[in-house]
């Protein structure tokens, strides 16, 4: 036992920049800033909808253009991002034991993908 | 050591994290290609505005933005912490005020509708 | 017989003496290594021909033990896990375990460590209390396996070192301690969940985590820490539901 034992000092804003593994982590984080901002689009969306044909077609008029197609373009890059992310970590959040052995984590991975394909097809087929 | 009232927050967070990771890549496809202006049909005001008139549209929409908010803000609360910000009190309330907002604003619609 | 292939490598090795220094700084050492040797052997070279003041934590020689936890060119790691031919630009740095104190060297303070550990009482609360001659408790196969994985921590602080929220936040419990509570409450002869939550289900406890995923990424013994973190959230969520819409059940 020593009376001086040396404590090193962790950057508390910079620290994720030390590693690759940190940086993975903090822009999967602030794929939430991309969702949070999607949804209040979605929002005012629904109170465009609210108010009328003619407010729902100044929202679409709103939409198009070159900032409206980036921000989409963003979203969908963020929100793929926090998907795969996801996905790939549920087997060690929610593990499912069948008899003795566990299933598979590549299985439960997989089934994820597949029904967000399925449910991705739904979508999009209403949509259009 | 009390124990945490943080489960009720993440438990949002989880919910919403599963929804947004299944459903909103697809939605911003729909709205990409709106911005787009690509297939000018799919997006009628009288279909959309008929699904939200939908009861079971109504609790859809609701239910897929509100866990979407709850995420959202509940991992921003993490991230501003990561980024250094040491005001988690107060972090908490502007980020779930915020969430509450949307709540409120699309239960307000939704009604409208 | 082929000629042993030996190779000359650099360790950079990060030395501290609380008795006459103000702060650590770094040491080289040119160590000639056989292609199969690892860190630790390095460093016991170093010991043995070079320096004899080096000061470290080794026992085992097989990532049993969790001695020699350190930091090998930034990455968290058992010294007698690290091999030598994967670092191939011939240059290793060595530093100690990060985010805990450095009382010498390489060798750093595990106390916090210790007392976190103990205090999620990381020991078989029966549920039932049972005399001997009632004969032993049984498990099946099925049972076991739900918190085998759990029991092979070897208490090496890698996690720790690799967590983030540890090196920000030092009263997180951190991922070792919860993992280890997940192992006693996974175990189908405990009852002593109830106990262990007062403090894993802290802010300072499990809900400090953000799933960074680090400590199981380095763990040498695949625990997945990581995992069984997320997993008491699950179950943590789930009793604090019960607790408030059903207060009138009892656990």
């Amino acid at each position: 036992m020593n009376s001086k034992p040396y404590v090193r000092e962790v950057s508390k804003t910079t620290w994720f920049l030390s590693h690759p593994r940190y940086q993975r982590y903090m822009a999967r984080e602030v794929t939430c800033i991309f969702i949070m901002a999607y949804t209040f689009l979605l929002i005012c969306a629904l109170g465009s909808l609210a108010d009328g044909p003619d407010a729902f077609q100044e929202f679409l008029n709103a939409l198009r253009g070159p900032w409206g197609v980036l921000f989409n373009v963003a979203v969908l890059a963020a929100t793929v991002y926090h998907s795969a992310t996801w996905f790939n970590v549920t087997p060690q959040a929610m593990p499912i034991q069948r008899g003795e052995e566990f299933v598979p984590g590549h299985l439960i991975v997989g089934a994820h993908y597949g029904v967000w394909a399925v449910v991705s097809l739904i979508i999009l087929v209403w949509g259009m | 050591m009390a124990k945490s009232n943080k489960p009720i927050f993440w438990g949002l967070f989880a919910a919403g994290g599963t929804v947004t990771a299944f459903v909103t890549p697809a939605l911003v496809l729909v709205t990409l290609f709106a911005a787009m202006r690509f297939n000018m049909d799919m997006f009628t005001y009288e279909s959309i505005h008929a699904f939200a008139g939908w009861w079971l549209g109504k609790l859809i929409i609701f239910g897929i933005i509100l866990v979407s908010l709850w995420h959202a803000a509940h991992r921003l609360r993490v991230t501003v912490h990561d980024f250094g910000v040491r005001a988690d009190k107060q972090v908490a309330i502007v980020v779930y005020s915020l969430a509450g907002l949307g709540t409120l604003l699309t239960l307000i619609y939704l009604l409208r509708i | 017989m082929s000629e042993l292939q030996k190779r000359q490598i650099q360790l950079e090795v990060l030395r501290y003496n609380p008795e006459t220094d103000t702060a650590p700084r770094y040491q080289t050492y040119s160590v000639p290594c056989l292609e199969e040797w690892v860190v630790l052997d390095a460093l016991n070279y170093i010991k043995d021909h070079l320096d004899p003041t080096l000061s470290y934590r080794w026992s085992c020689h097989m990532a049993v033990c969790g001695s020699c936890g350190m930091m090998v060119n930034g990455e968290p790691k058992l010294a007698c896990k690290a091999f030598i031919h994967e670092y191939q630009e011939g240059q290793i740095k060595v530093e100690p375990m990060a985010n805990f104190p450095i009382e010498r060297d390489l060798v750093t303070s595990v106390e916090d460590f210790i007392t976190k550990l103990a205090s999620v009482k990381p020991y078989l609360i029966p549920k039932e209390d049972k005399p001997v001659s009632a004969g032993e408790f049984k498990q099946t196969p099925a049972e076991l396996k739900k918190f085998k994985q759990y029991t092979l921590c070897i208490n090496c602080m890698l996690c720790y070192a690799a967590c983030p929220q540890y090196a920000l936040v030092p009263e997180f419990l951190g991922p070792a301690a919860i993992s280890m509570a997940h192992r006693y409450n996974q175990d189908s002869r405990d009852g002593g969940r109830d106990q262990r939550q007062e403090v894993v289900a802290s802010d300072e406890g499990v809900w400090e985590c953000s799933f960074v995923g680090a400590c199981s990424e380095v763990c040498p013994k695949h625990v997945d820490p990581a995992g069984a973190l997320q997993q008491v959230k699950v179950a943590s969520t789930i009793d604090w539901y019960k607790e408030h819409l059903m207060p009138w059940m009892k656990r």
